[in-house]
């Protein structure tokens, strides 16, 4: 009796070790590729706020961790693959991309670059880390391209029903010289006609003096210029000469856009919604705090985990079809965050900043939309140019 | 003088006979604990507490509430007779919520920011064990028969299973977005577990972790969006369910047999927690965002007052006095 109690645990610790043994060798893996093309140096006026050099990818690298805390009970496994290129190197990313066999790459490089290694691929799905182009969402899209970042056009729409829920219609615009400002600028002058508003004056940014010694004597100049307005919107992408505008306007009036109040993907200030605890995580993984290109890379994988888990491991299709079509994904802002079928953009609330506090969330509250309040933001389908997701 | 000793009788029993049941509530943003006098529903008292307190419960005889101190990395242990904490317990980083064992020693305890639960030993003090569990534990339950112990985790979306004689996962379920907050029925056969996000309390057979139902909620009037179920309570003999449902502002009443919501009751802005009078003809309701207590009578489904108490109200449970 004895040795076949003995023999019966024996034979239960082969049975435990064998089944261990398997989950660690079989975890399944799932590959995930970074890869980034190095954006060109601009100088801006002041160097208070150096971009981070690994702004997105501290992103990704948080939810493989997240994703992996998963994986670590269900048996599968994240692993994600980094490569760094200098400016320009279309080629070496090219190389990247041949030699990985990742379903799942993220791009963070211009938007000419996306889209010349998108065409040159075949089945992988792509997830845009750097873009706010509306043209990638409309004419330009592309069927395997996914935008976890909101479009200009989303910024615009949340900075619009903010100013039309407080009745501040009098704007005012101030635009800077990048082409990047240029495409915020139009963005903001389509929201407005969206929302039955209207641009009165506007200034391009001319001054190139050192704004540091003479922002007091110069701005008050050029915005008396812009004549009378209830808010002054300014259209500088990399906050270049916005910080300098504040308290330095001829009028006393609130500022929108540039270093004002901010239309955002992320920002640190977000504490609600659960949002303090993701915040904590990507501070002691980066050692800085998370920016809206960090976590355009943290939610674009967390929803890939999410339509792995959901669909049972489904195939490349599969996946893509689940990201298009039912994922209710949490990611601390409030509500389900999901994809337009119809471009591929994310579903999302934008949030409005300021360097302290979050204002107020978009969609704003009155703001209806037949099938979800947050297609408020941005093209929605009967207005979309985008002709690759044909459903 | 027959008339003066009566008085004097009378007079020696009011304070008894004034003594009444309690709510109390935990204030996340002003690190207080509010009590409710449930007759006169009136705040009577208010303890300064450790930083961003959460999820509270009582000792099994009333004497102590522990208090899932998150800031203060602690669960603080306040002396009810005393009015005052008398010690704080190891707790892991940032506990948000808790469960107390049915043998009144063990507290099993969510660290949000860890990813583990942590187990502590309420007399002895020390830590017992700590378990690996998902992205951002919130929902703790521990089974009537005091053999499981549930943490739900926020980001990983699964409630895990835990043998509390080994203080292993036995098992792991997937819930919908968002899981927060776990609750066994009393006879331990079903877990009931609500998804923030994903709008839906899932109800569990505990014998071998089968889901049974899972409930939708739809307000008139409110985008599904806003409908994000948190706290799930069960009435004394467990028919009606009530579900808090966050930022719709709303309570739903649940019918345990059918799963088919009966009722929607408006409540304050931003419902969290919820906690059931002793007598169970009132159900208390913390609302976040609008800083108050909702009190629902349970015979019309109605909220019938607002109480103001500190900034965030979160956690609630009663106190019966006698």
């Amino acid at each position: 009796m004895k040795n076949i109690m003995k023999l019966w645990f024996c034979l239960l610790a082969i049975v435990l070790s064998s089944t261990l043994v398997e989950a660690g060798e079989n975890k399944r893996k799932i590959s995930v590729l970074y890869l980034r093309i190095a954006a060109p140096e601009r100088p801006v006026l002041s160097n208070l706020d150096p971009t981070p050099d690994n702004l997105g990818r501290a992103g990704a690298e948080l939810a493989v961790a997240d994703n992996n805390t998963t994986g670590g009970f269900m048996g599968y496994r994240f692993a994600m693959e980094l490569i760094d290129l200098d400016e320009g190197d279309l080629a070496g990313a090219r190389d990247a991309l041949h030699a990985s066999d990742a379903p799942f790459v993220l791009l963070d490089m211009s938007a000419e670059q996306m889209l010349t290694l998108v065409d040159e691929s075949e089945a992988r799905l792509f997830f845009n880390m750097r873009s706010y182009d509306d043209s990638l969402r409309g004419a330009d899209c592309r069927a395997s391209l996914l935008h976890t970042l909101p479009s200009y056009a989303m910024r615009a729409d949340a900075l619009m029903q903010f100013v039309l829920k407080k009745r501040w219609d009098k704007l005012a615009l101030v635009s800077g010289n990048t082409v990047e400002d240029g495409k915020f600028a139009d963005a903001l002058h389509n929201a407005s006609r969206k929302f039955g508003l209207s641009f009165g004056k506007e200034e391009p940014w001319v001054l190139d003096g050192d704004l540091r010694r003479q922002a007091g004597a110069e701005v008050p100049l050029l915005t008396q210029k812009l004549g009378d307005y209830d808010v002054l919107f300014v259209a500088d992408e990399q906050n270049d000469f916005a910080r300098y505008l504040a308290y330095n306007t001829w009028l006393p009036r609130p500022i929108l856009g540039g270093d004002g109040l901010r239309a955002t993907g992320w920002s640190h200030v977000n504490e609600q919604w659960g949002a303090a605890q993701l915040q904590s995580r990507f501070h002691d993984l980066a050692g800085r705090n998370m920016q809206d290109i960090d976590y355009a890379a943290w939610v674009a994988l967390r929803a890939v985990d999410e339509a792995y888990l959901r669909t049972n491991f489904a195939n490349l299709d599969g996946i893509r079809s689940y990201l298009l079509d039912g994922i209710e994904l949490a990611g601390f802002k409030g509500r389900p965050l999901s994809f337009r079928s119809w471009n591929g953009q994310m579903r999302q609330p934008v949030g409005l900043t300021h360097a302290s506090a979050l204002v107020a969330m978009a969609p704003l509250e009155g703001f209806l939309h037949a099938r979800n309040e947050l297609d408020s933001l941005g093209a929605d389908a009967p207005e979309s140019q985008c002709k690759a997701f044909g459903e | 003088m027959k008339l003066n000793t009566c008085l004097a009788a009378l007079i020696a029993l009011m304070p008894a006979a004034a003594l009444s049941d309690e709510i109390w509530v935990s204030n996340e943003k002003s690190d207080t604990i509010s009590v409710i006098d449930v007759d006169t529903l009136e705040v009577v008292k208010e303890y300064e507490v450790g930083e961003r307190p959460r999820g509270i419960l009582f000792s099994s005889d009333f004497k102590y509430l522990y208090i899932c101190a998150s800031d203060s990395d602690a669960v603080q242990v306040l002396d009810v007779e005393a009015g005052k904490i008398i010690h704080d317990l190891p707790s892991g980083e940032d506990p948000e919520q808790f469960a107390l064992h049915p043998n009144g020693k063990l507290l099993y305890i969510a660290n949000e920011d860890d990813a583990v639960t942590t187990v502590v030993d309420t007399e002895t003090h020390h830590v017992i064990a700590q378990i690996n569990v998902g992205v951002e534990p919130e929902g703790m339950a521990v089974s009537p028969d005091g053999k499981t112990t549930i943490t739900t985790s926020e980001t990983t979306n699964m409630a895990h299973w835990i043998d509390t004689e080994t203080n292993t996962i036995y098992a792991n379920t997937l819930v919908d977005a968002r899981p927060r907050h776990a609750e066994f029925t009393t006879d331990g056969s079903k877990l009931w577990v609500s998804s923030e996000i994903g709008g839906t309390v899932a109800i569990f057979n505990t014998s071998d972790q089968s889901q049974i139902a899972k409930i939708a909620f739809e307000i008139t009037g409110v985008h599904p969006d806003k409908v994000q179920p948190v706290g799930v309570e069960l009435n004394a003999d467990n028919s009606l369910a009530y579900v808090a449902l966050g930022p719709s502002n709303h309570v739903a009443v649940v019918d345990t047999a059918t799963y088919e919501v009966l009722d929607y009751v408006l409540v304050g802005r931003r419902v969290w927690h919820m906690a059931f009078s002793p007598d169970g003809t009132k159900l208390f309701t913390t609302n976040g965002v609008s800083g108050d207590v909702s009190v629902i009578d349970l015979a019309t489904n109605k909220a019938i007052k607002s109480i103001k108490v500190g900034r965030f109200p979160w956690g609630a449970v009663a106190r019966p006095t006698n």
